[in-house]
């Protein structure tokens, strides 16, 4: 009798520390956390959601650090679309890490109680790194004078004192055309060559072995509250770039209505400045349809140092920026033809049940 | 360069109101009044021959403070640079440079009314308190995480109106300028009636993403605002030492 019920009781608490993990008290949101944290929580998430959530090492930085991403989605043996995100591409951006972190927190939680996500998991993968420059990042952590550092910590080449490539100025798109600088000592040094940087080419191997996979790449940024779309180059327009600004003025709506705060939309040379060798632009030349930076709270009032009472409020308005995007883009290759001829059929029955009914 | 009407959205006027913002701070701005872009309604540029550009922006800020908002208009023009001033305007990163008046924007706003937010209890309150104690001392405003201190404030927004004479002064049609950070505040003795202090300022530059260091001394009191007596802006260099202040 004793043992049964030991047995019993054993059962119920491992029951209800299974039904305990997404409400973990642990690990807060809310907070900014130093890379060793995010490394933690990231093994911690692949544990918590063994069946949906894997680690996957793709590089490594230029001090030998391994550049992770964390892979979410119902593993069906087959090649499925897939969903690009990577955040703190530029170290001094805290609430781009943060806001990743909040992202793979919700789409889990979304996939036990909302069906349309529960959906999406079964047919994409979502790849999302928390941090991109995890050298850069850890850089920034370092002390008050560190904190506004933005680039990757590579040497300078030969002649330069000065340490750090602009990531977003290295990728091979219009490489070293626009809006960089050749001095390694700025803070939109392009490097030495397209891709030279590891950080850039972990995610050129990965994403380009797997190209046609990805139906959308979001990079997230801060500050300023935009959402910019493909080129950066001034001369180039991207082939889509009216659906690019519909669905990006379609998810500037869906921010907006959830704290009021207004994100500006358009392509980086209209709205901010021209620039070349960024990942969104690499990733659209890929063939990747929809591409966006994000650029996050504020605009310019704390600037990179956002108040951490500020981050819920930042990731919850991004988190329905980026699943407009994300949606769209889902259903167009999913639902989108399928749905239109299925509601057009239907309407056609109806009208044709209705006019019979009547002559009848 | 773009002329005629403007898109409100685009980086033209967005960098033309953004001066404005600067303008109005070092004008009206005190511990207790910053005021920040929030809107450009719209905008038009026209060249002035062979003198500059000026923008005509309508405009709404909002003092960060009180939360209130204010709609304006104003004109603002862009000296024309010769190739020796642009240029060392932006080599500003690598050296130190002495300030140059002649490049300055020129802002005039038409307000009605709006900038009337009354502060001046509090900016009495807070210069009586440090009038006579002128021991004021704090950095990294905001730290890290974003955080101020807790009565500190007041420190920060006065950086910031301070920052806005540097910021104004930089200002160029290829700059986009906010403060991103006080490093250090030192209260020196009070002069003439006036509170005086030494503030290391790192600004944000979005156009080339740098963060120039500058050292300013000014003053401050509720009757004459903020008064500019110094401003360096220092090298960026992970080696060299800082210059001493007299």
């Amino acid at each position: 009798m004793k043992m049964c019920c030991g047995a019993l009781a054993v059962v119920l608490l491992l029951l209800s520390v299974d039904a305990a993990t997404i409400d973990r008290v642990e690990y807060d949101y809310f907070k900014y956390h130093p890379m060793d944290e995010i490394t933690k929580w990231m093994t911690q998430i692949e544990k918590d959601y063994k069946d949906i959530a894997r680690i996957e090492d793709y590089g490594h930085t230029y001090e030998n650090r391994t550049i992770s991403l964390l892979k979410i989605g119902l593993e069906t043996g087959q090649q499925k679309k897939a969903i690009w995100m990577d955040c703190g591409i530029h170290a001094r951006e805290w609430i781009a890490p943060a806001f990743c972190q909040f992202f793979v927190r919700e789409i889990l939680q979304a996939y036990k109680t909302d069906p349309k996500m529960n959906e999406m998991m079964k047919n994409m993968d979502f790849y999302v790194t928390p941090v991109l420059n995890v050298d850069g990042y850890m850089f920034s952590w370092q002390n008050n004078e560190t904190r506004l550092w933005r680039k990757n910590r590579t040497p300078g080449p030969r002649n330069c004192t000065c340490f750090g490539t602009d990531l977003n100025r290295n990728f091979d798109a219009n490489w070293g055309t626009v809006g960089v600088s050749y001095d390694c000592c700025s803070n939109t040094y392009c490097g030495t060559s397209p891709a030279s940087e590891p950080e850039a080419q972990a995610v050129t191997k990965f994403v380009g072995s797997r190209k046609d996979d990805f139906l959308c790449f979001l990079t997230i940024h801060s500050y300023g509250q935009l959402l910019l779309v493909p080129y950066g180059h001034p001369n180039f327009t991207a082939d889509n770039y009216d659906e690019l600004m519909e669905v990006g003025l379609a998810a500037a709506d869906a921010i907006r209505q959830v704290h009021g705060k207004n994100y500006t939309v358009g392509t980086s040379p209209a709205v901010l400045y021209s620039n070349s060798g960024s990942s969104r632009d690499w990733a659209r030349m890929q063939g990747i349809p929809l591409t966006y930076t994000f650029e996050l709270r504020d605009k310019g009032m704390y600037g990179f140092v956002l108040p951490e009472d500020q981050i819920q409020p930042a990731c919850e308005e991004a988190y329905e920026g980026a699943m407009h995007i994300i949606t769209y883009a889902y259903n167009k290759t999913f639902n989108g033809a399928v749905a239109t001829a299925a509601a057009a059929v239907w309407s056609l029955i109806l009208a044709v049940g209705v006019t019979s009914a009547t002559l009848m | 360069m773009e002329t005629g009407v403007l898109n409100p959205d685009h980086y033209p006027a967005r960098r033309a109101a953004r001066v404005v913002q600067h303008y109005l701070n070092t004008r009206y701005g005190s511990p207790y009044k910053v005021f920040h872009l929030d809107t450009v309604h719209s905008a038009t540029a026209e060249n002035v021959t062979d003198s500059g550009r000026k923008y005509q922006v309508e405009f709404s800020v909002k003092d960060m403070i009180s939360k209130k908002s204010v709609k304006s208009s104003a004109e603002v023009f862009f000296p024309k640079l010769d190739e020796a001033t642009e240029k060392q305007l932006q080599e500003l990163w690598y050296q130190q440079q002495r300030l140059q008046q002649q490049h300055t924007p020129v802002v005039t706003i038409s307000c009605q009314e709006p900038l009337a937010i009354d502060t001046k209890a509090q900016e009495e309150a807070w210069y009586q308190q440090n009038k006579v104690n002128q021991s004021l001392v704090s950095q990294n405003l905001p730290d890290s995480h974003g955080h101020i201190e807790p009565g500190m404030e007041p420190l920060w927004h006065l950086g910031i109106v301070a920052s806005s004479f540097i910021m104004l002064n930089q200002s160029t049609e290829n700059t986009l300028y906010n403060m991103a950070q006080v490093a250090n505040v030192t209260q020196l003795e009070t002069e003439n009636e006036q509170l005086k202090f030494e503030y290391d300022i790192l600004l944000h530059d979005m156009v080339s993403q740098e963060i120039p260091r500058w050292r300013m001394q000014f003053t401050w009191s509720p009757t004459e605002g903020v008064r500019v007596l110094q401003m360096q802006h220092l090298p960026k260099c992970h080696n060299c030492k800082l210059p001493e202040t007299n």
